[in-house]
């Protein structure tokens, strides 16, 4: 496993570093997109994607970055797109909260909250439809789940028995608003497994841990021929939307930041490393590649050309 | 006159609009085994009122099934299974239905491709089918192209002849766009000739004259072309007037240029739409012929459409709700100077002829 730790945590810091080098940037107004940051998140997004198959397809919310970055290891489309440059994913027409990359299996992500699962349960669809044995997984947090698409979407899957795994991020808050304030049902982890539906439950911030509870729940789906809920916790370090933290305005305390820090899934994974034997050298050497790639795509992005304005009618429709 | 005669020409090898739909859907199945249909009922007893017959016994459950209502779910699903190389055609009895849909068709939809820069595509078929008469009402009679058409990425079709509905559906089916048709319940029991010839296909976008004229142009869609086709029948015989019509089959996108040609020939425009007026396709239409053909007009364009009300129920509500022939009829007058026409003896089309009871 001890390989296995060391690639989680290459995503891991891959994610923390990429979005502290976005947050270092954003002041200088040069990123024009609105950016929700996933610090905190990166042990999901590392642990679920590591775990996927190589043919395995995702779908995600606008805070898409960790998924993204662990989906595809990549950062000089990443951030081009990001400064609105024409080398960018999408030629600059995405920005941050609709990057996908159907190359690498991310096929979509959105600024609507829950609209990619039903998108999600068609892809899974297809693929029983076509027999090929690839699953799908589609992130969504607890807002998504006030929405009716997602009962929708998880009663149609159960239905038909499609091949999906329900990523359910809970990190208490949409926007601003306390799930407290939003949820009038004590467990979303009972109602779900009310459904045909098996569900998997953890509140860990251990990347390993992650990685083989979807382990685990792929093994089952493969057996059982039934979509997977997995129910996972975080929490978002910073403000909903932006680079800073906002715990000066008094909707959520501070003590609960210190509270989750203390297990930061990015620190726990290098400690735990560290425990396996790897030496601090040998990490600060990693460390510090990843850190030169980020600065080496951030410096290409800056000097990549502008989307180019004829490029603003193309791609409306397939001609 | 009904409307079923409209398009009757040689009836040994004529059929319905509803079993053209039903035609190109088959064919297409049979064609290309990614295409399967799917929404609310389309396997039950009545089949969408014929349209889905047979294609359970044919396809099987895989590719004919039956959803939950769940319209904003499935019409995502819809998205999902086309992204990932699937043919989906998504089918809806009623028009009213796809507001259900809108979150994913304008939010979507219409920009996944966009966003994506290029490296998606979304071929999804949506069918929704406008219901009418026996009071329908306010929740089952909506068209809604002109929203639809409204937004980029889409196409939105609006077939009026069988022939049409079959060659704009085996068009639809192989684009690899998300295309929305537009059907209108009425039109089910419209005869016309339709080749049974699996390629063809009518090119979306283009509109259809569907009579020559010289002295006034109308553009309709849908069921307004049949009551525009009676207005003409009239005209000619009553008052000598050449009424040319096109019908648009497409919204978006809609090739000008044969209403451009046709209104700097006659100098008069009544565009007849199935749909309230008001920020509408009609308007659309006569913006572009304003700014196109300006000085050909010889009378302000006109528009004719649903008076600017929910759709009521009691039939004589509806009877002053819709427009007709004799709207069209009126509006010709007005337009060119004419008497009153004499409508004594014409009979014009009555719903209860055809439906009695729900529908």
């Amino acid at each position: 496993m001890k390989d296995a730790n060391l690639e989680l945590y290459k995503k891991m810091y891959l994610i923390r570093a990429t979005e502290e080098k976005i947050r270092q940037c954003y002041p200088d107004n040069e990123i024009k997109t609105p950016v929700h940051l996933a610090m905190g998140e990166e042990a999901i997004a590392a642990g679920v994607c590591y775990a996927l198959g190589p043919t395995d397809q995702v779908f995600a919310t606008y805070r898409n970055h960790g998924v993204y970055l662990a989906m595809t290891n990549e950062t000089d489309r990443f951030f081009a797109e990001l400064y609105g440059k024409q080398t960018g994913l999408s030629k600059g027409k995405a920005g941050s909260m609709h990057i996908m990359s159907p190359d690498e299996n991310l096929l979509g992500t959105s600024a609507i909250v829950a609209s990619m699962i039903p998108v999600a349960v068609g892809a899974a669809l297809t693929n029983q439809y076509k027999n090929n044995k690839r699953s799908v997984a589609v992130f969504f947090g607890d807002g998504a789940v006030d929405e009716g698409v997602f009962w929708e979407s998880l009663n149609f899957a159960c239905l038909r028995q499609l091949p999906i795994i329900f990523v359910y991020e809970n990190n208490q808050y949409a926007i601003n608003s306390h799930v407290s304030t939003r949820h009038g049902y004590r467990s979303l982890a009972g109602i779900v497994s009310r459904f045909d539906c098996p569900v998997f439950q953890s509140d860990t911030t251990d990347a390993e841990a992650i990685y083989h509870l979807t382990k685990n729940a792929l093994r089952l789906q493969a057996r059982s021929a039934k979509p997977v809920f997995i129910h996972l916790q975080y929490y978002r370090y910073l403000e909903h939307v932006g680079v800073n933290y906002d715990f000066e305005f008094g909707h959520r305390d501070k003590k609960e930041y210190q509270k989750w820090w203390k297990i930061d899934p990015v620190g726990l994974q290098r400690k735990k490393l560290l425990r396996f034997g790897l030496k601090d050298k040998e990490l600060i050497k990693i460390e510090a590649g990843i850190l030169n790639r980020i600065e080496a795509s951030v410096r290409s992005a800056k000097q990549a050309p502008p989307a180019n304005p004829n490029e603003l009618r193309s791609d409306v429709y397939y001609e | 006159m009904s409307c079923a005669a409209t398009f009757t020409m040689n009836k040994k090898h004529t059929i319905t609009y509803r079993e053209a739909i039903n035609l190109a859907i088959a064919q297409e199945m049979r064609r290309d085994k990614n295409v399967f249909l799917y929404g609310l009922d389309v396997t039950d007893h009545k089949r969408i009122f014929g349209s889905t017959k047979g294609l359970l016994e044919e396809f099987g459950p895989k590719r004919c099934f039956a959803t939950p209502l769940s319209e904003d779910a499935m019409t995502g699903v819809g998205v999902g299974a086309a992204l990932t190389g699937l043919k989906p055609i998504f089918v809806h009895i009623r028009t009213d239905f796809l507001f259900l849909c809108l979150n994913q068709i304008a939010n979507v939809i219409s920009s996944y491709r966009y966003l994506s820069g290029g490296r998606v595509k979304i071929p999804l078929v949506i069918r929704a089918i406008m219901g009418r008469g026996w009071g329908q009402g306010a929740q089952h009679s909506k068209s809604i192209h002109a929203l639809l058409a409204h937004l980029p990425g889409i196409k939105v079709v609006m077939p009026t002849q069988p022939a049409d509905a079959k060659g704009l559906l085996v068009s639809a089916i192989r684009d690899a766009n998300p295309v929305i048709v537009l059907e209108h319940r009425w039109l089910y029991d419209t005869i016309g000739i339709v080749p049974e010839d699996e390629n063809f296909a009518i090119p979306i976008g283009e509109p259809h004259r569907l009579r020559q004229g010289k002295d006034l142009t109308i553009v309709a869609t849908s069921w307004m072309n049949i009551e525009a086709l009676q207005a003409a029948d009239i005209m000619q015989k009553k008052q000598g007037v050449s009424m040319e019509i096109i019908d648009s089959r497409s919204i978006s996108p809609l090739n000008y240029d044969l209403i451009y040609q046709s209104v700097r020939k006659t100098g008069h425009l009544i565009v007849t739409d199935y749909d309230w007026l008001y920020c509408g396709f009609a308007a659309e239409v006569v913006a572009r012929v304003t700014e196109k053909c300006f000085s050909e007009l010889k009378s302000p364009v006109s528009r004719i459409g649903f008076a600017p009300t929910p759709t009521p129920t009691a039939r004589s509500l509806e009877d002053a709700f819709y427009p007709n022939a004799i709207s069209i009829i009126k509006l010709v007058e007005q337009k060119l100077k004419l008497p009153k026409t004499n409508l004594s003896g014409e009979t014009f089309y009555s719903y209860e002829n055809k439906f009695k009871g729900p529908f």
